[in-house]
């Protein structure tokens, strides 16, 4: 049976006309942000420059491409077309008509289709992750920066030793199908997960201790949806049974975050000791203010901006991480459709096709250089102020 | 520094030593059918099932390592054939520079670690000599004139090539220079038998270097603009000096002080590259080694290979440490 082509000119109408929904979703955010733009604060600013909307759109794409993928994916990500063995870019699929856009896979998938499904696999673990990164590293590093002395050096010792293990290193050990065995990421998952809980409980107590009622409230709704969410992940018990993460995702997950949570406590913890000199602090702890309140209410709001650009560019670096676990063959199941595994797939057969390691090449590329591009404009931004 | 590493190798002692990757071991020194008993039993007699600390202390050499001794016949044979061990007990560990067996390469670990360090040294230099004049230049051309055009092509190149992974810069320039061109070999795997040459060993430097180059480069684009709104700055160009004698007589020794420190900060996360370069380039270095230990849970080689990267990161702290400070004279210490 012959197998009918597109040209390279159908290719990239087709692939462009694929991406349909995510083109109209990014028209409108554009048009709203430039018509609102003065009433936008820090995001409206970074419309001022070409550097700026760059990022903001790439991301933006990619976000959205990851939230429309059933739409814009024809093929589903893991199914086989014996056919379309390892063919080349444009080929038309019998039984549907619809073209392989960018080629079959060796194993005869739709390689278009598998790098739009794979960017949900990264935009879900890599900016959760950073988040959480943040949340452990902010709750240590404020009082290792504010009380200095023996809590800090203990800190900081755990946080240099985490940060002298080479990376690839950490990785090979700690994800790997033995430890699922053991429950070490169950342990260290029940670690890294309270951090968030502990920071937003001290964060309403701190702030509303003088207003039982409202407090009440807060921490309740902290404690319920912090409960759930951490009986989801880490027991795997979650009593509506939306939040369920498999045993693999955790595995990776929490390596991340322990890999990326000492960096952000050197940041945070720089911060503050350099923010704590300030009068405002010094006011406030005059007024006998309690030391947490101080650093959550006093010092945090006033080092967002140093710490937003970092969440961006740790974002970034998280997509690299977790690129090269799955280049690795590390936590992933090898058949994911993840950018990484699907680099890995195809640079061992590069001298038979090339096609398909380009599109995930390309996609963790652009994804990560629109997220640095994002934070050198933030950056700019809030030197400007 | 001895308590970091005693702690890292500690940790790393601990997890390579977990039920599950001794299973592994036992299955990849046997074969796959053995039964339950016959794993156990091996791991048994090669000495896995004593105490914990007792073992780290015998890697270590503060405590005695045991001969081991044959049941039936009482006389002592080595456990791998392949590794001297000692038939009398006495003390043989890191501190005495022993560094244990290698199950994986059935080799003494010493013997596969050093020359594997020996090649992946020679990539370093390399990347190295590639690496710094290209990325200070860019550096320094970008940060001569702020916000002019040269500043921003540039940054915006610098900034696009730390957003790319040495697995994606590998695989595109494998694409390009060795699929389409052919002028390169996508393969190191030669470099090692038949000695490096041009032809087989750019592709794996030129991925290693372009990773670095961007970020050393706006390291280097920010101290010099820095330094260019000095004061002395301004008087060398007001008493009449050219605006090139001004930025390499003037300006390039301070701007080079910040990326010195970095260039050897560097250095941990050019061993995340040299993994991921020697993989993919099949180059028989550290890297290589460091997976290939870990992929089969070859303990000796594993913890050699880790207290080496320790060892690495950590003495590049120190050097980055004193040569800032000798760099710099205002934070000498008196």
């Amino acid at each position: 049976m012959d197998i009918e082509y597109i040209g390279a000119f159908g290719i990239i109408l087709g692939a462009l006309a694929r991406f349909w929904p995510v083109w109209t979703a990014l028209a409108i955010i554009l048009v709203l942000s430039l018509r609102f733009k003065k009433s936008l604060g820090l995001y409206g600013q970074l419309f001022d420059t070409g550097v700026g909307v760059a990022g903001v759109m790439i991301c933006l794409f990619w976000l959205f491409t990851a939230i429309f993928a059933g739409t814009v994916a024809p093929f589903d990500p893991l199914a086989q077309f014996p056919v379309m063995k390892s063919i080349l870019p444009g080929a038309i699929e019998p039984g549907s008509g619809q073209a392989f856009l960018f080629g079959g896979d060796r194993l005869a998938r739709d390689v278009f289709s598998r790098m739009v499904y794979g960017s949900q696999i990264v935009l879900i673990i890599a900016p959760a992750a950073t988040l959480f990164a943040l949340m452990v590293g902010t709750t240590l590093g404020l009082p290792a920066g504010y009380y200095g002395g023996r809590v800090d050096s203990i800190l900081s010792f755990l946080a240099n030793l985490v940060l002298a293990f080479p990376v690839i290193l950490l990785f090979y050990l700690l994800v790997t199908p033995g430890i699922r065995e053991t429950p070490i990421p169950q342990w260290m998952a029940g670690f890294f997960f309270i951090f968030p809980i502990v920071f937003f409980s001290l964060l309403f107590y701190t702030r509303f201790r003088g207003r039982p009622e409202l407090l009440a409230i807060q921490l309740a709704l902290t404690l319920v949806i912090g409960g759930w969410v951490y009986a989801g992940l880490v027991f795997d018990a979650d009593p509506l049974g939306i939040i369920s993460i498999s045993s693999n995702q955790l595995n990776i997950f929490v390596a991340v975050v322990f890999a990326s949570s000492p960096g952000v406590f050197r940041i945070v913890r720089g911060l503050v000791m350099d923010i704590k000199t300030r009068d405002y602090v010094a006011a406030a702890q005059t007024r006998g203010e309690n030391p947490w309140y101080i650093m959550l209410w006093e010092v945090l709001p006033n080092a967002r901006g140093p710490l937003i650009v970092d969440v961006c560019l740790r974002i970034g670096y998280t997509t690299i991480l977790l690129g090269t676990l799955g280049y690795f063959g590390l936590g992933l199941a090898p058949e994911s459709p993840d950018w990484g595994t699907g680099i890995k797939e195809s640079s061992r057969l590069l001298r038979a096709s090339v096609h398909p390691a380009l599109p995930p090449v390309f996609a963790l590329m652009s994804f990560v250089l629109g997220l640095n591009l994002l934070a050198d404009a933030l950056r700019e931004q809030s030197l400007k102020d | 520094m001895a308590l970091t590493m005693l702690c890292l190798t500690l940790v790393v002692f601990f997890l390579v030593n977990l039920e599950p990757n001794l299973k592994k071991l036992a299955i990849s020194q046997l074969d796959m059918r053995s039964s339950q008993e016959d794993l156990e039993s091996w791991l048994q007699k090669n000495g896995y099932r004593q105490n914990f600390f007792v073992r780290y202390g015998q890697w270590l050499g503060v405590v005695q390592k045991q001969p081991n001794i044959d049941p039936q016949t009482g006389a002592s044979v080595p456990r791998f054939a392949y590794c001297d061990e000692p038939a009398e007990a006495r003390y043989s560990g890191i501190l005495q520079g022993d560094f244990g067996c290698s199950t994986k390469f059935k080799v003494p670990v010493a013997k596969k670690l050093f020359p594997a360090l020996g090649a992946t040294g020679i990539l370093m230099f390399w990347v190295m000599v590639v690496m710094v004049p290209v990325s200070l230049l860019i550096g320094v051309l970008a940060g001569m004139r702020e916000g002019s055009r040269t500043d921003r092509t540039l940054s915006v190149a610098s900034i696009a090539t730390t957003a790319t992974p040495e697995y994606v810069s590998g695989v595109i320039f494998a694409v390009i220079f060795a699929s389409w061109l052919g002028w390169l070999n996508g393969s190191a795997a030669t470099a090692t038998r038949e000695g490096i040459s041009f032809y087989n060993f750019t592709l794996p430097v030129m991925t290693m270097a372009v990773y670095g180059i961007g970020y050393i480069a706006r390291m280097t684009r920010a101290s010099m603009v820095e330094v260019m709104t000095q004061q002395y700055i301004r008087t060398a160009r007001l008493k009449g000096l050219g605006f090139g004698a001004v930025v390499v007589k003037h300006a390039l020794r301070n701007a080079l002080i910040a990326p010195f420190t970095v260039i050897m900060l560097q250095f941990p996360w050019l061993l995340t590259g040299v993994v991921i370069v020697e993989v993919m380039f099949r180059y028989q270095g550290f890297g290589f080694t460091l997976v290939e230990a870990a992929s089969n849970n070859d303990i000796d080689l594993l913890l050699g290979c880790s207290l080496v990267s320790v060892f690495v990161v950590l003495s590049t702290q120190l050097i980055s440490d004193v040569g800032y400070a000798y760099l710099n004279p205002r934070i000498r210490v008196q």
